[in-house]
């Protein structure tokens, strides 16, 4: 029997009622009376100086309030980067000033260099066209290869070959690595790339600035995933606001998949904007905004080599990947191609030796991040495409292939060459399972059926490994990282007996409220109806780190149970107190503190009123009050892992692929909502089926973005999609975090893209086509055309 | 957005007046304009809303042919060409989504003359007549390349009058991000011949592919045109397809054309 509700059961989505029937508050819906609007003017050119802004035309124009440049930032600080990564020969990465506004330079289009607040969004966008700007064009800096061989050509001019850093992973391993190499049976080598790609949030950025000059507090309404870290920046990094004036407030946000972790110019912007205005200052991206300046994902060109005997034991694995941040370096944008990718390289692979060498470049085009998966889909798609071709080369089996190389159960705790501890898996038992629900028995029955219409089936396989639950402060502290990511959550036991947990967290989409009541009512044995979840407001929650990397259930949600923990603790101190027993006598189960032996107790309810009316406490002894707060800081990250296979049709006249089915079999530790889990894997293939087959964010040699609309930027539609096959019943739990659960709201995205490439490959190998590899996305032209080249 | 007038004449009189005035523009369902409009790429002084003139609405059967008004939606054409003509009944159920054919024209979708929207190649491939406010106009005359037409400053269609084929089909391949024709073939059969028009994959929009009409007139099945190739020259290079990609599925989709026509 399913469970009805608590840790386990799939229960509804609370906030699903207000986001379908259009009752959900997005920044976007919040009006506050005397409210201002913001217009950004943005560059056309990808590299420009800017010679001049004359701003009197506009700032004359009626409703025109105020007009900013960059030269009203420039004694203001910088957008920092959240990482400092080392390069290989022990210098610390180049870190240019991210400026509020563009000031001397425009670095990519789409980069804003002035802004207009007046009393309608229509007279602001018309003031921006009065701006009268002079530029200089410069030549645009789009290809990396080439940006890092121009020596004259800069993205910024401090920085002779555009590169921000050049970093070995683990450089003490590449002689070993290389003579490894050398002495090989065989090496299987790659030259791939990972698509650039928008990442398209339903709703676009939006913020709203606040100044009161009564008590000269700020407050910033904005499409967040992290609010405390938002505000983190723009107080003590950009704008100099003291840390506690600022209230930063994340509402319902409309999906983010890593672009909204990071913070904006223009959440400063309004900020300031507001301040000398004394009106509040609202600014809403419009889709075509969201295309040029949100931060993309992914745009790795990598060469990796595998070393192996000729049974396909692996060697050694060798990579050498151009990873673009763009034209500056957003938030996580050194972190997303170093520490999320080089040390997933050993994959769920007990490959002996790995080295790892990336170059971060910096060109005229928007920054690039974290993006779903971030690093981890890199990684993943490199490495299951290499083995792929490996056992082609070789003419081995990938299953099997695949299974001789796995970390075997007998291994864990297991150290990689790449510095990663996994803690627990069973790679073997989620391959095994693929197999199973996946019907790899009945594939060649299913490919003569393809063949009778017409076309070519292949299936694809991926094993895949993330290291998530971001992250471990201490470590990541030691790699450089600016922060630390542990995340906190407060329990408040209204005298009612009903709860309120403010959590760091920040849900966008993931249903955090439904899932974390689940939770507490498990831990607590009250209705989860009691409950409610509250978060994205940085006056009410304590200080978190938000969401991403798949972190807000093993980090936040281990803060709250700890939480728990103690408002339980706190509840038998109140029981023994109100029950003359001992504190060490009182059992708390089933919603019941009760002493144990005897037919004493009270109820939740009770506890929690008595808690607020101490008429009689021993106040030395004990504390009013029913409200617990906890930090908890991971002891390593979690390793989600599994097995997918992708079966496609591909039309041998047009190159049209059709995913045919695809099925996942999930090792996530304990699951606590098995259908919000299943929604994850769903939306997260999605995602990943789009990075395979559709989607394509491309500038041209100018630096224009060629794909920059829904006309020619392919989103995943329905209709683009199979019906899944999830599974997640392979569980290996997480060892160290209370709930034991392991993350997986990245998964699918990571796991899927060399799915479905294995796929196609196969399909036109089995059809007598020597086509090695084709680059995402596997557009019909593309497919087509690697069959008749 | 910028500021405009608008009006919505009821007659064909009144909307040719209305027409005539300086910086006019015709709006008729406005699936390109009005997002134009939006981006302020342009920025018309008055639009002349074409869709509340009653003979420029529906679908009936005329002497020569199918008669639409400018002014049908492509979902109603879908529904009231059914029986009349089927293969325009499927093109036109085909075009972009619900919300785009339930708002779109037949009218706008020939005034814009986008290269590789669905309904020129239905114009072409029947050899209709595009009927306006001061003439008639043959398909072969109308089409002058890519968003370009015949009609004068001032001139607006108001229907198109399509031939009954024998047998007709259109087939389309999406480009996958607009659900505009990738590129599509328009195939009609008629006691005079075979016309086959094409769709999205001409740097000069809409064509004839006459040596496949050729072959297809002496030979009505895919077979016919299995020696025979679509020259690349002029087509469409973009994100979504090479030349030599679009050549590829002239050929592909004019055989499936066939053997699906009915």
């Amino acid at each position: 029997m399913p469970k009805d509700s608590g840790i386990g059961a799939s229960s509804k989505r609370r906030e699903d009622v207000r986001f379908l029937t259009g009752r959900g508050r997005y920044t976007a819906d919040i009006q506050l009376h005397g409210q201002t609007y913001a217009a950004f003017a943005r560059s056309p050119h990808a590299h420009a100086r800017i010679v001049s802004i004359d701003t009197k035309a506009a700032e004359a124009m009626d409703g025109v309030l105020a007009v900013f440049t960059g030269a009203d930032f420039a004694a203001v600080g910088g957008n920092p980067a959240g990482w400092l990564i080392q390069s290989r020969n022990g210098e610390t990465m180049k870190e240019p000033k991210r400026p509020v506004l563009a000031h001397g330079k425009v670095r990519h289009v789409g980069d804003a260099y002035a802004a207009v607040i007046a009393e309608t969004v229509e007279i602001a966008r018309s003031a921006v066209e009065a701006l009268d700007v002079v530029f200089e064009e410069l030549p645009a800096i789009v290809d990396m290869a080439a940006a890092v061989a121009d020596k004259t050509n800069r993205v910024h001019d401090e920085i002779a070959d555009n590169v921000c850093f050049d970093w070995g992973w683990i450089e003490d391993n590449r002689a070993a690595v290389d003579a490894a190499f050398k002495s090989a049976p065989h090496v299987t080598s790659l030259k791939l790339i990972n698509n650039r790609l928008v990442p398209n949030a339903m709703e676009p950025r939006a913020s709203i600035g606040v100044y009161d000059p009564g008590t000269e507090d700020y407050k910033l309404y904005t499409t967040s995933q992290n609010p405390h870290l938002t505000r983190l920046l723009v107080a003590a990094f950009v704008m100099g606001i003291p840390e506690h004036k600022l209230n930063v407030i994340a509402p319902d946000v409309g999906g983010g998949f890593g672009s909204k972790i990071y913070h904006y110019g223009e959440e400063a912007l309004v900020l300031a904007a507001s301040r000398r205005i004394g009106r509040p200052v609202k600014w809403v991206a419009d889709r075509s905004e969201s295309f040029l300046t949100d931060a993309h994902g992914r745009d790795h060109v990598t060469t990796i080599e595998l070393a192996s005997d000729k049974q396909g034991n692996f060697l050694a694995l060798r990579t050498e990947t151009l990873a673009n941040v763009g034209a500056y370096l957003s938030n996580f944008a050194t972190v997303t191609p170093t520490f999320l990718h080089g040390t997933l390289m050993a994959g769920p692979y007990k490959t002996p030796l790995v080295y790892v060498n990336v170059k971060t470049v910096f060109t005229n085009t928007a920054p690039v991040d974290a993006y779903r998966g971030a690093g981890r889909p890199e990684a993943t798609y490199s490495i299951e495409r290499v083995v792929d071709k490996m056992c082609r080369e070789l003419n081995l089996d990938p299953v099997e292939v695949r299974r001789k190389n796995f970390i075997q159960l007998d291994q864990f705790p297991y150290t990689t060459p790449v510095a990663l501890v996994y803690d627990t898996g069973n790679y073997q038992a989620t391959l095994d399972k693929l197999i199973d629900i996946g019907d790899f028995a009945g594939f060649e029955a299913r490919r003569a059926k393809s063949a009778k219409a017409g076309k070519l089936r292949g299936l694809g396989l991926s094993t895949w490994i993330e290291a998530c639950g971001i992250a471990p402060s201490a470590l990541v502290g030691a790699l450089g990282a600016r922060v630390g990511l542990y995340d906190a959550a407060t329990v408040r036991v209204n005298p009612t007996g009903n709860i309120s947990v403010m959590v760091g967290a920040h849900s966008h989409g993931q249903g955090h409220e439904t899932v974390f009541a689940q939770i507490v009512s498990s831990k607590l044995g009250i209705p989860e109806a009691n409950i409610d979840i509250v978060h994205g407001d940085t006056s009410k929650i304590p200080f978190g780190m938000g969401s991403y990397g798949s972190r807000s259930l093993a980090v936040c949600g281990s803060a709250m149970d700890r939480a728990l923990d103690k408002v339980i603790a706190k509840g038998k101190k109140i029981a023994a107190h109100m029950l003359e027993a001992a504190e060490g006598d009182i059992i708390f189960a089933d919603g019941k503190f009760s002493v144990t032996g005897t037919d004493k107790a009270k109820t939740f309810g009770e506890i929690a009123f008595s808690a607020y009316v101490p008429h009689n406490y021993p106040l030395e002894t004990l504390e009013p009050g029913l409200e617990e707060t906890a930090f908890y800081d991971p002891a390593n990250f979690t390793y989600p892992a599994g097995a997918y296979a992708c079966e496609v049709e591909v039309d041998p006249d047009t190159g049209r692929v059709e995913i045919a089915s695809f099925t996942c079999a999930d090792d996530f530790g304990n699951v606590m909502n098995p259908m919000i889990v299943e929604g994850q894997v769903h939306g997260g293939v999605a995602q990943g089926i789009g990075q395979a087959l559709l989607e394509g964010c491309t500038y041209d040699a100018n630096g224009q973005l060629t794909s920059g609309s829904y006309m020619d930027y392919t989103m995943p539609r329905a209709d683009d999609l199979p019906m899944y096959t999830v599974d997640h019943s392979c569980i290996t739990p997480c060892t160290h975090n209370p709930l034991g659960v392991k993350g997986c709201g990245e998964a699918g995205a990571i796991g899927s893209p060399p799915a479905v490439v294995n796929a196609v490959i196969d399909a036109l190998h089995r059809a007598g086509k020597n086509v090695t590899h084709i680059d995402m996305p596997l557009t019909p032209s593309r497919v087509w055309s690697a069959m008749n080249a | 957005m910028y500021n405009f007038d608008f009006v919505k004449p009821s007659n064909i009189p009144d909307a040719a007046k209305a027409m005539a005035a300086d910086g006019a523009q015709a709006l008729s369902g406005g699936q390109t304009l009005l997002p134009t409009m939006k981006q302020r790429l342009a920025s018309p002084s008055v639009l002349v809303s074409l869709t509340g003139i009653p003979e420029m609405q529906g679908v009936c059967m005329a002497d020569d042919g199918v008669s639409v008004g400018a002014a049908t939606i492509h979902s109603k054409v879908a529904q009231e060409a059914a029986k009349l003509y089927p293969a325009l009944a499927a093109l036109a159920g085909g075009i972009g989504d619900p919300a785009v054919r339930n708002r779109g024209t037949l009218g706008g979708s020939l005034a814009n003359n986008d290269p590789s929207a669905c309904y020129p190649a239905a114009v072409l491939g029947s050899g209709a007549t595009v009927h306006t406010n001061k003439r008639k106009i043959a398909a072969d005359a109308y089409f002058k390349g890519l968003f370009s037409t015949a009609l004068e400053d001032g001139e607006f269609i108001t229907s198109v009058t399509f031939p009954v084929p024998q047998k007709a089909a259109y087939v389309k391949f999406d480009q996958p991000a607009s659900r505009f024709a990738l590129t599509a073939v328009f195939v009609a059969k008629y006691a005079n011949g075979v016309r086959v028009a094409v769709t999205g994959a001409s740097e000069n929009g809409v064509f004839r592919w006459a040596e496949a009409e050729a072959a297809l007139s002496a030979n009505f099945s895919a077979a016919a045109i299995a020696n025979l190739s679509a020259s690349s020259k002029g087509m469409i290079s973009d994100l979504h397809g090479t030349p030599a990609y679009r050549a590829n599925l002239v050929k592909v989709l004019t055989g499936r054309a066939v053997s699906a026509a009915q």
